[in-house]
């Protein structure tokens, strides 16, 4: 929330003063991206969470710092990934079974 | 091949089709080329009254795809322009009276005589919307700059991919300067980012446009009006000439020079 400096001096714009127009072309934006892939956002959020938890059984991911966002390129929609993984020295805590039986050979 | 088929669509209603065909197709003529309108919106007429034609009509465009007369029979010469012509829609059926394929005969047919063969497509995405893409060379997607007549040209751009007829060109019809400039409305930059299509035509809302229609008059021939003149440019687009989309932000540039001035820039 500015403060009542900032608004005074227009600093940053006071609550529901955006411009129209810009909120028309965010929104926009939002809504033809989902639009030109059939896909809406729930299930968009769904095919995330579904992609990091196949990826997460591989290696650890930085969860904080996940970014994947639908991207357009002229018409052309695509998905755009960036995902972290954590540091650690020796790979993934193992935990899986066959992973220690191996060991245990 | 012969002449050029061009199709005026939109997907939403009323953003200004029949204005556009109606005010492209005087401006060809005018720019002596021999044009011929088809009103494809079967059971809503409308480009007859528009072009101040409706009192000449014997036949119809359903008459003609059914065998019922000659294309010739069907056109409308224009009071003004001997070169122009109008096929009217049938006013009693509807859109399935006419299909795809009748509509590519039908224009294979008037490709031989004329250099343009415009259509004005009706609203919507169904059957009357197919029939007057098929047989499009170039299709022409007529926009406001509103939030849903936008969403429903990026629908109507996407199917025109699919059918591998477009992208299309885009017509931005009804802008206002005062409201983009205060910020109010959707610019053609922003429409054009959205829609990442080319703009072969800005058209300002302009007054003079319902008391054209009111007389059967197309606002191009008033030489006094913007939207007129927009209208006049987007045929000489289409002909192939080169001209410059003139921006509509004149008097945001003047805006932007006074600002400059008293920043001392
Ligand atoms: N540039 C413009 N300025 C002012 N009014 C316009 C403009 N373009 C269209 N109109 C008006 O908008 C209404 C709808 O136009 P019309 O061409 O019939 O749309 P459509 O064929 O897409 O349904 C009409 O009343 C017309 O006069
Ligand atoms: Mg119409």
């Amino acid at each position: 929330m500015p403060n009542l400096f900032d608004r005074v001096f227009g600093r940053s714009a006071p609550p529901g003063s955006k411009k129209s127009g810009n909120m028309a072309k965010e929104r926009l934006q939002f809504v033809l991206i989902h639009d030109r892939i059939h896909l809406p956002p729930e299930k968009l959020d769904a095919m995330k969470r579904e992609i990091l938890a196949v990826i997460s059984k591989y290696v650890s991911i930085d969860n904080d710092h996940v970014d994947i966002a639908l991207q357009q390129r002229d018409r052309n929609s695509l998905l755009i990934a960036e995902i972290p993984f954590l540091k650690t020295n020796e790979g993934i805590e193992e935990e899986e079974s066959n992973i220690k039986t191996d060991d245990d050979l | 091949m012969g002449g050029k088929v061009v199709t005026i669509t939109s997907g939403k209603g009323g953003v200004g089709k029949t204005t556009t065909t109606a005010n492209i197709g005087v401006a060809l003529a005018r720019l002596n080329q021999k044009v011929v309108l088809i009103d494809a919106d079967i059971g809503l007429r409308n480009l007859d009254i528009v072009m101040g034609l409706e009192n000449r009509i014997v036949y119809d465009l359903v008459d003609v795809v059914e065998g019922r007369c000659k294309p010739r029979q069907a056109m409308i010469k224009h009071k003004s322009f001997p070169e122009l012509y109008l096929i009217p829609a049938a006013q009693t059926r509807d859109k399935t009276a006419v299909s795809p394929a009748d509509m590519i005969q039908l224009t294979d047919t008037l490709r031989t005589e004329f250099d343009f063969i415009i259509i004005d497509s009706p609203a919507g995405i169904e059957r009357g919307f197919r029939n007057a893409v098929a047989p499009a060379d170039e299709v022409l997607i007529v926009t406001n700059p509103e939030v849903s007549a936008v969403r429903d040209a990026d629908r109507v751009i996407g199917l025109l991919e699919a059918e591998n007829k477009g992208p299309g060109q885009l017509i931005l019809n009804r802008a206002k300067q005062d409201m983009i400039r205060k910020g109010e409305m959707l610019s053609p930059e922003d429409v054009t980012d959205l829609l990442a299509i080319k703009l072969i035509g800005i058209v300002p809302e302009d007054e003079l446009v319902i008391p054209s229609s009111n007389s059967g008059i197309p606002v191009t021939l008033n030489d006094n009006s913007k939207a007129g003149e927009a209208f006049r440019n987007i045929a000489r687009r289409l002909m192939g000439e080169d001209v410059p989309l003139t921006p509509l932000t004149e008097s945001k540039g003047l805006f932007k020079r006074i600002a400059r001035l008293f920043a001392g820039g």
